[in-house]
């Protein structure tokens, strides 16, 4: 035992000295390559690239992959050529912060992240403190983003999200009453359903049913769908991500339930669940600024170059951080800034530049402006699922 | 009729926990630990049977059987690799741990191979629903099947002890391993075959877990391994009937809970539940009461 | 119960080494920043580190020293950062000096941790082993999915509360919502500072080794040892038990109070309050070595570092991460590989020297 634990606490002190070590050599070694002759834009990526919300941190490390080759190919930012690197923050608050030292002491330049809300506000806090550019292509709670001058986003806010599918449901008529699944241990829906809940009352929507689930309990639907079906909804609302939405569907399905369903952007990508019965999306409506089916050219050749890459259908979140990416060289050409400038310098100038352009982005195809609370402005387009296809309802 | 409909869902929930808290009860009857990557055996399970029915095109049956082939070999291979090692160590938190880290391991390897992406369960299971009461109640042909699987495994297994030599072995290993030994017993091989069952048993509830609940993620076998733990310890860790009575409760507590009292406080109601049931019979509810000696 | 014994009389000196470590490190560090060496990844996990020193001394005491296995030890932790940083959200007008709002959330959190630590430590401490263990994993999910119901608004007045959604509170226009569900409390104030860590370590490691070696310490390792003789020569089992888990809950609230102050948002998610953080806890105590105060330290240190250092193998990070536990695990407890360093590695003569240093049991 004794001797045991001697050879232990050494060897880990050995570990930590190297990793001291090489956290030194680190630093000094980003500190060098600001001076180096090669001069590059270096953007970071945070998201969660393991954990359970590792599909949405890949797509948006893929689509700014996609995006900087692009830029790259074409003759870069400013003449500049741009370097991206994404890290992991397992979707923790805590983690997405070492990430952000870790892209700190890699000489990052401009943040493109984080990919989920809750770290999105940890780090929003960290860059605001730091002056870093930062525009995160999917983090959604309100605090992130407005808080701070510094911090633009991509997606749409949850109470945007929320107030708009009350508005369009009273406005089109669709139903008047409605039942909501949300996931209550989720920011981002319990956001949009509290917007919702009270954006329903002024349009005299009635909600019938909200019933909650939680992120350790979310297999098993069948009481949720019960009291739904139970209360007399016409529509059932679901703010929610498409994983859980396909469960839902085929669960409803099983019981022999089929109201109409409405969602916003988390069910973009239903479609693209690996052997889903696509057939049990038929007549699903939801509200999103990007549809992977949709017949523009720019959305066809971005889906056509993520295929060829990773061999899978883009969801919205890879759209996201295409146009992110592409926001930031917009910007960055406005403003003119160039990679030897200090991160400071450059984000007091990006932060000028970002209410100036309007992005042709696959998000939004009329164009996307910012506001200077960070919050971008475009319309989001109605959709229907119709013979297993994104269709425009309007 | 709502309240009956809630029930079934609730027996065909509970039943899977049921198959897989037998898992766990047997490998802790025998081994005296938790162990912890027993979910992670029933995901890569799911996944064996996904890759060879949706992307090989093999028959289901099939599919299944390789499924239950593999965690079979997966379950002696971390026995082997993992567990035995630290089986005669000072503390059993050991090897607690080590379970523990083989679960992340497993977790991050199916991360690597089949991607963080939900892929969907293909529905292998085709029996018809049973309708009854004019359309009133639904019950899916997948929760009767569930339901009759899991008592048909429970029953076999009780045989399977009761009756053979291989399962009377098992019982006196868990008894005193030391004495087992001595009365000629392969206590090894013993708790080799104890693993090669309980890995088996994962395949199938990996099966019938995401022909209910098709969604398909490397993180999908975590919770409901940790419902069925605490489902295993709810009916008397150790004990076969309890896995299948602790399993079934658990389900029907969780579905009514969160069908009549709150839908956001359903995990704190079913945990509520088991403290209370605890500290009423502190060792579950078929748990032996073990006397202490000084 | 010689060996033990015999640490007795060791145990000034074998703490005054914890204690040097603990000052040596943050001097060097301190000695680093301050010449401007060390990475942001580092300057970012200093007081993250101190956090899981804490957590993993705390629960040190109740799984190494009372023998008892917990695994709701996140939850105390949940309680005592969500406690403190509800008080610090409410009186960051009110009380502007942050050190005396600081050490007043301190004190929140661990008394709140340390509540809580008793009424779940008076039911729960009448079972054994691993019946223990889940109802404790049970307390801290209740915890965890309570607070997730929670909606906690303030305006001119006063609190509302409500467990359904922001809505319910009716609130007036101009009303700040401060605990809001699932989002949890953001805007808490960055107080958490590493030498505030460091000096929280202190404390904890002074409270722990005191109580170990106090009357009341060796009355919670006699229970340990053994239940029924300890009873028999008339040692109060329930006093000692609930002392040492209370005590435990309330050093976990501390930590909860670092780790709330450290981020600007402080949401109760499966991550950060769920069972696994309570298992990782765990494996730091285990790692450390089940009853060694300074293993708790270094294993808690590493283990926290591992990932981090990782991260130039981006996708195979985790994966390595959870091979390198498991080998940790095997090498350091299986009985084989002891017996084979003790063969080979007790030849190298700095070793063997240190072999030669001490023979008594480190764990008291």
């Amino acid at each position: 035992m004794k001797k045991m634990k001697r050879f232990l606490s050494i060897a880990l002190a050995a570990l930590l000295a190297a990793g001291c070590l090489a956290g030194c050599s680190d630093s000094t070694g980003s500190t060098a390559s600001g001076g180096s002759d090669e001069l590059v834009f270096k953007i970071g990526g945070i998201g969660p690239m393991t954990g359970d919300a590792a599909a949405y941190g890949i797509a948006v490390d893929r689509g700014a992959q996609i995006a900087v080759e692009e830029i790259n190919a074409a003759g870069g930012i400013n003449g500049y050529q741009v370097e991206f690197k994404s890290e992991d923050d397992e979707s923790d608050p805590e983690k997405s912060i070492n990430a952000y030292n870790t892209l700190k002491d890699w000489g990052m330049q401009m943040l493109m992240g984080t990919v989920t809300s809750g770290p999105c506000t940890a780090v929003a806090a960290e860059t605001d403190n730091d002056r870093m550019f930062q525009i995160t292509p999917s983090g959604t709670a309100v605090e992130s983003v407005q808080n701070h001058d510094n911090v633009f986003r991509v997606c749409f806010s949850d109470p945007a999200q929320g107030t708009k599918s009350a508005e369009y449901i009273a406005s089109k008529g669709l139903a008047k009453k409605i039942a909501v699944i949300y996931n209550s241990s989720d920011i981002y829906s319990s956001g949009i359903y509290n917007a919702f809940a009270a954006e329903a009352k002024n349009q005299g929507l009635e909600v019938v049913a909200a019933e909650a689930f939680t992120a350790d309990n979310k297999t098993d639907f069948s009481v949720q769908l019960q009291k739904a079906k139970d209360s007399g909804a016409e529509l059932v609302f679901l703010p929610i991500y498409y994983q859980e939405a396909s469960a839902i569907l085929q669960q409803a399905d099983n019981m022999g339930y089929k109201p109409m369903y409405f969602g916003c952007d988390g069910l973009d990508g239903l479609l693209g669940v690996k052997g889903f019965d696509t057939s049990l999306a038929e007549g699903v409506m939801l509200l999103t600024p990007f549809a992977a089916d949709a017949s523009d050219e720019k959305t066809q050749a971005f889906n056509q170059a993520y295929e060829e890459a990773y061999g899978e259908t883009p969801i919205q979140f890879a759209a996201d951080a295409y146009d992110g990416i592409y926001a930031i060289k917009l910007a960055a050409e406005k403003a003119g800034i160039t990679p030897d400038m200090s991160y400071s310098d450059m984000c007091a100038k990006m932060i000028d530049a970002m209410t100036q352009i309007e992005l042709d982005g696959l998000t939004g195809v009329d164009g996307i402006t910012w506001n200077a609370d960070g919050e971008p402005n475009k319309d989001p387009k109605g959709v229907i699922i119709e013979n297993g296809a994104y269709t425009s309802m309007d | 009729m709502s309240f009956l409909s809630y029930l079934i869902n609730g027996i065909s929930l509970g039943s899977v926990y049921a198959i897989i808290a037998l898992g766990y009860t047997m490998v802790y009857g025998i081994a005296k630990m938790l162990n912890f990557a027993h979910g992670d055996i029933i995901m890569i399970g799911a996944y064996i049977v996904f890759t060879c029915v949706s992307t090989a095109g093999m028959h289901p049956a099939l599919a299944v059987l390789l499924a239950v082939i593999g965690c079979t070999v997966l379950g002696v291979l971390i026995e082997r690799v993992a567990y035995r090692p630290l089986r005669s160590a000072a503390s059993p938190l050991a090897v607690l741990i080590t379970a523990i880290g083989m679960s992340y391991l497993l977790q991050n390897l199916a991360l690597l191979i089949f991607g963080a992406n939900t892929k969907n369960f293909p529905e292998i299971i085709t029996l018809p629903s049973l309708s009854l009461a004019d359309g009133q109640l639904n019950i899916t042909g997948t929760s009767l099947l569930t339901i009759g699987v899991c008592v048909v495994i429970m029953a076999a297994l009780m045989i399977f002890i009761r009756k053979t030599k291989a399962g009377q072995a098992m019982l006196a290993v868990s008894e005193d391993k030391g004495a087992a030994q001595l009365m000629g017993i392969n206590v090894n091989g013993t708790i080799a075959l104890t693993f090669a069952i309980g890995s088996a048993l994962a395949a199938i509830a990996g099966v019938l877990l995401c022909s209910a609940y098709p969604s398909l993620t490397p993180y999908t076998g975590s919770m409901p391994g940790i419902r069925a733990f605490v489902a295993a310890v709810f009916g008397g860790i150790g004990s076969v009937p309890g896995a299948l009575i602790g399993g079934i409760l658990l389900g029907v507590i969780e579905i009514l809970g969160r069908a009549y009292i709150s839908s956001q406080l359903a995990d704190a109601i079913v945990f509520g539940v088991l403290i209370v049931v605890l500290l009423v019979k502190p060792t579950g509810i078929l748990g032996k009461n073990i006397q202490e000696k000084v | 119960m010689l060996s033990k014994w015999k640490a007795l009389k060791k145990t000034t000196r074998s703490n005054a080494i914890t204690y040097a470590i603990v000052i040596v490190a943050y001097l060097i560090i301190q000695l680093l920043s301050g010449l401007g060496l060390l990475s942001s990844l580092f300057t970012g996990l200093l007081v993250p580190l101190c956090t899981y020193v804490i957590l993993a001394v705390s629960l040190n005491l109740v799984v190494g020293f009372l023998g008892e296995l917990s695994l709701g030890h996140a939850g105390f932790m949940c309680v005592g950062a969500f406690a403190s940083a509800f008080f610090s959200r409410c009186m960051e007008q009110a009380i502007p000096a942050s050190g005396v709002r600081f050490l007043i959330a301190l004190i929140i959190g661990a008394v709140c941790a340390g509540i809580f630590g008793i009424l779940i430590g008076i039911p729960v401490l009448r079972l054994k082993g691993d019946y223990l263990a889940i109802v404790t994993l049970a307390f801290g999910e209740i915890i965890k999915n309570v607070i997730n119901v929670l909606f906690i608004g303030r305006d001119e007045n006063g609190f509302h509360f409500s467990t359904k959604d922001a809505l319910s509170l009716n609130m007036s226009a101009d009303g700040d919502v401060i605990i809001n569900g699932p989002q949890g409390i953001t805007g808490t104030p960055k107080d958490s500072t590493f030498t505030v860590g460091i000096i929280l370590i202190l404390i904890t490691l002074f409270l722990v080794t005191n109580l170990i070696h106090s009357r009341s310490g060796r009355a919670i390792m006699a229970i340990r040892d053994n239940r029924i003789a300890a009873e028999s020569i008339g040692i109060n089992i329930t006093k000692y038990k609930l002392m040492a888990f209370a005590i435990s809950a309330a050093l976990a609230g501390v930590a909860g109070v670092l780790y709330a102050h450290n981020l600007s948002t402080l949401t109760a998610t499966p991550k950060n309050f769920g069972y696994n953080m309570s298992i990782m806890i765990l494996v730091f105590v285990v790692l450390g070595g089940i009853g060694s105060i300074r293993g708790s330290i270094i294993a808690a240190v590493v283990l926290t570092l591992l990932p981090e250092m990782l991260r130039g193998l981006s996708d195979y990070r985790m994966l390595i991460y959870a091979i390198v536990l498991i080998l940790m695990m095997l090498f350091n407890w299986a009985p084989k590989a002891i017996e084979w360093r003790e063969k080979y590695l007790s030849r190298l003569p700095f070793l063997a020297r240190k072999k030669g240093e001490s023979t008594g049991k480190e764990e008291v």
